[in-house]
């Protein structure tokens, strides 16, 4: 069990790091909860496999202290951590069977042969793996070879937390309901601490109790999947999540009202209230699946056009165009939608402000 | 059928590709049995299929990399089976960022046309329309390893595009991109695919993926062509319960049941009138498929079922959430909108609409849909 | 339709048809030839079939050297593969070292042949040289002209001197296309250099090793110059090799068709060895692809 606490990390990939930019990580201060499943997302580049890669002890931080339970493992090297890593692309070692492979640490580990045997059992058992024990690892398919890349992990009784970088890259989609489904049930079944990078928010919001959303080596927001997507703290977290991202529309605010071109749209007094507090660029964020289309006029409405609709089988995007800018609105399935011209109704308590790019709060 | 095409033939494109009984056999390994395909410029072409399933090698075959071991290829009636890929008219893009390293953008995208020998301003022309389509007009000075990875099959993408090809081979390319990334390139396709005149195929696994390209869709599993037809169609009519699994995501859930005289009954103790579509079902055993997002957790109307479940897990999303559950005789997953808590092992109550099945014999084929009623099962 | 890829490529081969056909196939024909007559002089000669083969089989001289060289080359292969194994792992892997030690490896493969055995000739002679004399001043007599062990320590050092860096680059060559996370998957599990390399590094360079090991085989089963320079055949016949005792039955003694006859079995033992060498190495790869 552990509790991973990040104490003012930061890291460079250079030498004599000189100014902010040359940092991949650039501060990063956190306690992350025992038994918890977390997910790090975002784009490439952002610094997320670096974290991984600082938890698990195969990248040094330039700055700052990295503390299991309270106690400082800076400076252990991996194998001294208790902890297991799955990878992008399954790592298996070729020429072994699938027992040996599962019970490869535990033999580097000097475990007594019997309850090599019993461990390797029960977690192939898990796994669903015991059919394929006396196989070559090599001869397996993408999705079994990353659940024996995952056993190698779980077999350890010592393992606090799992790492996982992306280990779905290389699964099937119809796999890789089973494979998260599995990880899902293992995460329940053994409460270890689960850490998962990702740049999928599908995989990231089904896994994880907690997402942590990075960009540019800064964590942005830590939520829940519903904080993430009812509120976003930042305009890139509503960007990122949700399938189109949220829709923004710059605006001015005038009372309780938020003017957008020559159309107002009514505000809540208390987002309005803050919205008058806040400094800078003010936009108006709403997700695509909150926007409403009518056929006719109402109040605060705002008229736009279709441009296209894309039927995904069970909801349907409506592509609309406003004065220079396109929004997104996601429609259930079997709902109708008008044709040529909508007029866009938005619900106050489903809009959010955001003033230079942070939610007014 | 090529009679009447040959009418509408227009001799500086191409309309059709014929595919006549191809197989491809590598050792004794089959990589495609029996396919017949008919490919069409007027909308894309989406290969839908599990990894391994035989995707890449149709493409190879229709690109003319890959000889087939039997069958025929025609593009307008003429057959090119034997024909090199150097003398067709192909332009090709992988999964992998494939791109001269050396050669900056520009000079990437310009390489077919300075093949093909255009003049100077020519290929200025072509090289800028196209780079400005993809979004890349003014990256056009830097080298392909400057770029992010969604930059760099922009540029691959735009080099397969400038050459103007009969054919446009596309083999998962979004699959090593970005999730964001894949969504904004995936709008973007399908604009630049409906501009292009040439027959595009587009391979896939993602279900989601398909219905955003629309178009035809072809499903594919181990060598064989499940189903083809219109991408809309295909999905409201899956024929087959291989073709309803490979075009579900989540996967369709499938439920044993009993129809007897004009009643259908799943498990012990749900039994039900046929609904309209199924009115004419025969008695006998039948499966039948619902997808995902046709499940509630609440009733929707009066002739919902109601199904007891026991929760395994759930998924959020974020806009979405996956609740599996097992109901004894069948295990499901619910697909709701919204954020809905369920805890692991609760008991709940499932609803659906019969009106949503779709029945399939105990052959995996198709006899009744939603959308079409009852399908008479082709003999044979 | 029948035609698949473009004919006129044929036309662009057809001088390495053209080069191979004079540097390989004619000779080879022309020995092929030789091994079947009796030719006492231009235009006289007499078809004797088998016989040569026959006589060849059965030199007892040809046994010896046959044996000799497999010693030789089972020696070489024993010391070069695990030590150019050995070199590789220690190799740098990041840094202007990289290149430093790079170069000095390749060194000893860019000296012609003959060049090295003169160097060795003359490094290992007891009185001028560098090694012999420092061997003899502390007491070991070495002398590779008069001993036969000492010549053979001489061509063992020569040979593994000359060749062990072509073992090194292929096997580092082979190391660094191992993916890094590898290791760092061997390092969560705990694994210990020996397992390390055990079970990460030595099933991944089985490719490179298996070049290398065909390579330094023919090359040390051929051998030729460095011999007939360092000690030509001797002392007595102790470092005749086949090639050695060939030359000398086609040159010295010009019994052209004992020697053709010699020639194709030569070539043939080879060609089986390799073939043998070959089919094993890919069986083992099989084995653990299935």
């Amino acid at each position: 069990m552990a509790q991973v606490e990040l104490h003012e990390i930061a890291h460079s990939y250079l030498r004599k790091p000189k100014g902010e930019s040359d940092y991949a990580l650039k501060r990063i201060h956190n306690i992350w909860d025992d038994g918890g499943a977390y997910a790090l997302l975002g784009p490439s580049g952002c610094g997320k496999t670096t974290l991984l890669n600082i938890i698990s002890g195969l990248i040094t931080p330039t700055k700052g202290r990295v503390l299991f339970n309270g106690k400082d493992i800076t400076s252990l090297p991996p194998e001294q951590r208790n902890i297991a890593q799955v990878f992008q692309f399954p790592v298996l070692y070729d020429t072994m069977t699938v027992f040996d492979n599962l019970a490869f640490p535990l033999r580097n580990r000097g475990v007594h042969r019997r309850e090599i045997i019993q461990r390797v059992h029960e977690v192939a058992d898990i796994l669903d793996l015991t059919p394929f024990l006396k196989n070559r690892a090599a001869g397996l398919d993408a999705s079994a070879k990353q659940k024996v890349s995952l056993g190698r992990g779980l077999v350890r009784s010592d393992v606090a937390a799992i790492l996982f970088d992306e280990p779905l890259t290389v699964i099937d989609p119809h796999m890789k309901w089973q494979l998260r489904r599995k990880l899902k049930q293992i995460h329940e079944q053994l409460n270890l601490t689960f850490i998962y990078v990702t740049h999928d928010q599908v995989e990231a919001l089904t896994f994880a109790d907690k997402v942590v959303v990075m960009c540019e080596g800064e964590i942005i927001q830590i939520g829940t999947p519903e904080d993430l997507f009812e509120t976003p703290e930042h305009t890139f977290v509503g960007y990122f999540i949700g399938s189109p991202g949220m829709n923004f529309l710059p605006c001015t605010l005038e009372g309780n009202i938020a003017r957008v071109d020559d159309v107002g749209i009514p505000l809540d007094e208390e987002t309005a209230a803050l919205g008058h507090k806040a400094q800078g660029k003010m936009e108006l964020g709403i997700r695509p699946s909150y926007v409403q289309l009518r056929s006719k006029q109402e109040e605060g409405s705002i008229p736009a056009r279709i441009r296209a609709v894309e039927d995904q089988g069970n909801f349907k995007i409506v592509v609309l165009s406003l004065p220079g800018k396109t929004l997104w609105a996601k429609v259930p399935e079997g709902r109708p939608v008008p044709e040529g011209k909508a007029w866009l109704v938005f619900p106050k308590e489903k809009l959010r402000l955001f003033a230079d790019g942070r939610l007014v709060r | 059928m090529s009679e009447i095409r040959s009418d509408k033939h227009t001799p500086e494109k191409p309309e059709t590709l014929l595919l006549r009984n191809i197989d491809k056999v590598v050792g004794r390994d089959v990589h495609l049995e029996n396919i017949n395909l008919e490919f069409e410029s007027s909308a894309i072409n989406v290969v839908l299929g599990r990894t391994l399933s035989g995707k890449t090698s149709l493409l190879r075959i229709l690109a003319g990399l890959d000889r087939p071991t039997r069958g025929t290829i025609e593009i307008n009636g003429k057959d090119v089976t034997g024909v090199s890929v150097r003398k067709r008219s192909v332009a090709m893009v992988y999964q992998q960022f494939i791109n001269y390293p050396s050669l900056s953008i520009y000079e990437n995208i310009a390489s077919p046309l300075k093949i093909a020998g255009f003049k100077k301003a020519e290929i200025d022309r072509h090289v800028r329309k196209t780079a400005e389509m993809l979004h890349i007009d003014d990256l056009l000075d830097r080298l392909p390893t400057e770029l992010s990875g969604g930059q760099q099959q922009r540029t691959a993408i735009a080099r397969a595009l400038v050459k103007d090809a009969e054919l446009l081979l596309l083999d998962e390319p979004l699959v090593n991109l970005d999730y964001k990334l894949r969504e904004e390139l995936r709008l973007e396709l399908q604009e630049i695919f409906r501009q292009h005149k040439s027959i595009v195929v587009y391979t896939t696994t993602e279900p989601s993926e398909a219905l955003m390209l629309e178009g035809n869709i072809v499903l594919i599993d181990q060598g064989c062509v499940i189903q083809s037809g219109p991408t809309r169609k295909v999905y409201h009519n899956p024929a087959a319960l291989k073709a309803a699994e490979i075009f579900s995501d989540p996967p369709i859930n499938y439920i044993d049941a009993t129809v007897q005289a004009g009643t259908a009954c799943l498990g012990q103790d749900i039994e039900f009138p046929l609904p309209p579509h199924m009115s004419s079902l025969l008695s006998g055993e039948y499966i039948f498929g619902v997808r995902s997002s046709h499940l509630f957790l609440l009733r929707t109307g009066e002739s919902d079922l109601e199904m007891h479940a026991k929760v395994e897990l759930s998924e959020i999303n974020g806009s979405e959430t996956f609740i599996h559950v097992d109901c004894g005789y069948c295990q499901m997953v619910v697909q709701e909108d919204g954020v809905r808590s369920a805890r692991i092992g609760a008991e709940i109550k499932v609803y659906v609409s019969p009106s949503c099945f779709f029945v399939y014999n105990k052959e995996g084929n198709l006899v009744a849909s939603p959308s079409n009623g009852v399908v008479q099962p082709m003999p044979g | 339709m029948e035609k698949w890829d473009n004919n006129k490529a044929w036309f662009l081969v057809l001088p390495v048809f053209a080069i191979v056909a004079f540097s390989a196939v004619i000779p080879l024909m022309t020995v092929v030839n030789y091994s079947v007559q009796d030719i006492f002089g231009p235009g006289q000669r007499v078809f004797v079939g088998a016989e040569w083969f026959k006589a060849t089989l059965a030199d007892r001289r040809l046994h010896e050297a046959l044996w000799r060289q497999f010693l030789f080359s089972g020696l070489v292969l024993l010391i070069e593969m695990p030590l150019g194994v050995m070199i590789a792992l220690a190799m740098p892997k990041r840094g202007w070292g990289v290149s430093f030690s790079l170069v000095t490896l390749a060194l000893p493969l860019l000296i012609p042949w003959n060049v090295i055995g003169t160097i060795w000739l003359i490094f290992t002679r007891p009185d001028i040289g560098l090694f012999g004399s420092i061997i003899n001043s502390m007491g070991i007599a070495f002398d590779h002209t008069a001993s036969p062990l000492d010549a053979w320590i001489t061509l063992m050092l020569m040979e593994v001197w000359h060749w062990t860096p072509l073992v090194a680059l292929l096997a580092y060559a082979g190391l660094r296309a191992i993916p890094e996370v590898y290791y760092q998957a061997a390092k969560i599990d705990g694994a210990s250099a020996w397992a390390t390399f055990r079970y990460i590094q030595l099933p991944k360079m089985r490719g490179v090793l298996t070049i290398a090991l065909l390579l330094r085989f023919m090359d040390s089963f051929l051998i030729y110059a460095e011999p007939f320079v360092l000690t030509g055949g001797g002392p007595g016949n102790s470092t005749t090799f086949l090639s050695i005792y060939l030359v000398k039955l086609a040159v010295g003694q010009f019994d052209l068709g004992p020697a053709a006859a010699f020639s194709i079995i030569y070539f043939l033992i080879v060609l089986a060895l390799c073939f043998v060498f070959y089919q094993v190495l890919q069986n083992v790869g099989r084995g653990e692809k299935a």
